[in-house]
């Protein structure tokens, strides 16, 4: 019996001992980030962030260029894929066939199952070419002209540079964001969608004046995910951006974001302050994520306690 | 009542305009898909033969093959895999099992979620600064142990998931027959779920071996064939990374060539995993 109790008691230590590791990880990775960009801090303060100058060969160094890059990919992607996401929810619990329902929403996973490297050739050596054909002359031709907007939209046509690392990143973050909305949506009472229908609602004022209300908190949280996802996204951005470390009013142009500026230095810098740089670029990416994911998370929870209370 | 009617009619347009983009949109998400696979069989399937798969990474110009790099990957990924089931599933246990009271459930829950999502090349960038940095060259077990870190989170999530989905009725007839608490999550609670726990093994394996961005300074590369994790490995993430980006055409041809094998893997796993599982995850 006291053999019993002893093993049990292990047991539970040690299974508490693996879940400890998870925070503990977290963490380890803040701690080391901090430490591996403490040289970075101490020589540029917290200027850092702000300072456009990136020279390796005098040694300065600062993150505004890439964190300009990785913002602005972020919202591109954002008010592309947010729109589309939301017609796909849409389309999978309002209109979709019951048969076709599993299938298609295997399939906007699967869209969140390629990898990365992949969207990085498919876009730069395939979207790219047709992009510079296409579509920028004719965005330059039409919102070019814009006053305010226009300087967005010109200059050089060559299918990389911010616009095309957004778009492509919008691709890739439609699946998350397509799903959260999908199962936020679902959890919606019938008994309010019928109510609605029942005082001769179409399916659109349902959905924007019943389910979207309802569900808002959850909505929000899934463009949070989307988010989260985009700042971090490193492979297909470097494939696309463009690689280059200047700041431009056009989205044509090439630039630069956190993730690829560190895919493509990091493994060849040869300073330590170089180094210290990089990392602490990857402290801010990690830092900025992570409130992003954070406050994504708690509105879903919102969102599950809501329901929990009216069940 | 002409009003009415006319006001009728609106809600109607509107209704239906709004319900024509809906289904755009989904044609925008399907086309996107179907677009990237042809495009990778078309670009690919040409490049796959045998010797991709029995001849190491050439130099430019010269026949070769992935062999080192798919070895490689096959390694880091499956040590990661073995390094990351039991950590996980441990983990799960006590999320599902004992996590009802205390802060500490809650509080892996939340952040287990968040690194989940979290950037990978962040995590590539903290193993170099504990392991690459300190040991000073770069290795296959950094990148395996960076990978480990990215399966982690996606194990843990599936075993609580599936554990909390076995009946309390299974766990409190065991206890009822005198079995201790861990006999009874080990032989009756995981054995009930073992095939749930087992997709998100399959699960993270698919997530994994699709990563490039934390091998690309943990693991970095390697042009010949090594078994040694203790030196820099090739993986086929990073050859595709770098051969795409090459200039020389048949470096080109293999990179489409390892795209296809990792993305219809990848993908592969998925479908069998979300089809067989469909209800749970």
């Amino acid at each position: 019996m006291r053999a019993q109790r002893f093993q049990d008691a292990l047991f539970h230590q040690t299974t508490r001992f693996f879940a400890f590791s998870v925070l503990a990880i977290l963490a380890a990775i803040l701690g080391s980030l901090l430490y591996g960009a403490w040289p970075a801090i101490k020589e540029f303060g917290f200027g850092f962030p702000f300072s456009a100058e990136w020279n390796p060969v005098t040694d300065k160094f600062g993150g505004l260029i890439s964190v300009y890059g990785t913002l602005s990919t972020s919202v591109i992607a954002l008010v592309v894929a947010i729109p589309v996401s939301f017609g796909i929810a849409v389309f999978l619990t309002e209109l979709c066939p019951p048969v076709l329902r599993s299938p298609l929403g295997v399939a906007v996973e699967l869209l969140a199952a390629v990898p990365s490297i992949i969207y990085g050739m498919w876009g730069l050596f395939v979207f790219a070419p047709l992009f510079a054909d296409y579509v920028q002359p004719a965005l330059s031709a039409t919102l070019g002209n814009v006053p305010f907007v226009g300087a967005l939209f010109q200059g050089p046509k060559n299918g990389i540079g911010v616009l095309s690392a957004g778009l492509i990143l919008a691709v890739m973050v439609i699946p998350f964001i397509a799903s959260v909305m999908r199962d936020v949506f679902e959890v919606v009472p019938g008994i309010l969608k019928e109510s609605a229908y029942g005082l001769g609602a179409t399916t659109w004022e349902v959905v924007w004046n019943v389910v979207l209300p309802y569900t808002r908190v959850g909505v929000i949280g899934g463009v949070m995910l989307g988010l989260g996802r985009a700042l971090g996204e490193t492979m297909a951005v470097t494939f696309v951006i463009g690689n280059a470390h200047r700041i431009s009013p056009s989205l044509y142009e090439a630039g630069n974001s956190i993730a690829s500026t560190l895919a493509n230095e990091f493994a060849e810098a040869a300073s330590d302050l170089h180094v210290a740089s990089l990392i602490a670029l990857g402290l801010i990416l990690f830092f900025v994520t992570f409130v992003v994911l954070a406050l994504s998370k708690l509105l879903l929870m919102r969102l599950g306690r809501m329901e929990g209370e009216k069940t | 009542m002409i009003d009415s009617s006319a006001l009728y009619r609106k809600r109607k347009r509107t209704n239906q305009l709004a319900l024509v983009m809906s289904m755009l949109a989904m044609g925008i998400g399907m086309g996107f898909l179907a677009w990237i696979l042809i495009v990778l069989l078309y670009k690919g399937v040409g490049a796959l033969s045998l010797s991709l798969f029995t001849l190491p990474t050439p130099a430019p110009g010269s026949e070769g093959g992935l062999s080192n790099a798919i070895l490689g990957s096959a390694m880091m990924v499956g040590s990661a895999t073995f390094i990351a089931t039991p950590i996980g599933i441990l983990a799960g246990v006590y999320l599902s099992e004992y996590g009802r009271k205390g802060w500490l459930a809650p509080a892996t829950r939340f952040i287990n979620d968040i690194l989940l999502s979290a950037p990978s090349i962040v995590i590539g960038v903290f193993i170099y600064t504990v392991y690459v940095a300190q040991v000073q060259h770069f290795s296959g077990w950094a990148g395996s142990l960076a990978l480990t870190l990215i399966a982690i989170p996606v194990v843990v999530r599936t075993t609580e998931n599936m554990l909390n989905l076995v009946p309390a009725s299974l766990r409190e007839a065991a206890a009822a027959l005198g079995a201790p608490r861990w006999k009874v999550v080990l032989h009756v609670v995981l054995r009930a779920a073992k095939a749930g726990v087992l997709t998100g093994i399959l699960l993270a394996l698919a997530r994994v071996s699709g990563e490039t961005a934390p091998l690309l300074f943990t693991a970095l590369n390697n042009q010949f064939t090594s078994l040694d994790l203790n030196g820099p490995m090739a993986n086929l993430p990073v050859v595709i990374f770098q051969f795409a980006m090459s200039p020389y055409e048949n470096w080109n041809s293999l990179a489409w060539g390892g795209a296809v094998i990792i993305t219809f893997g990848v993908l592969c796993l998925n479908i069998v995993v979300r089809t067989l599982f469909r209800k749970k995850i």
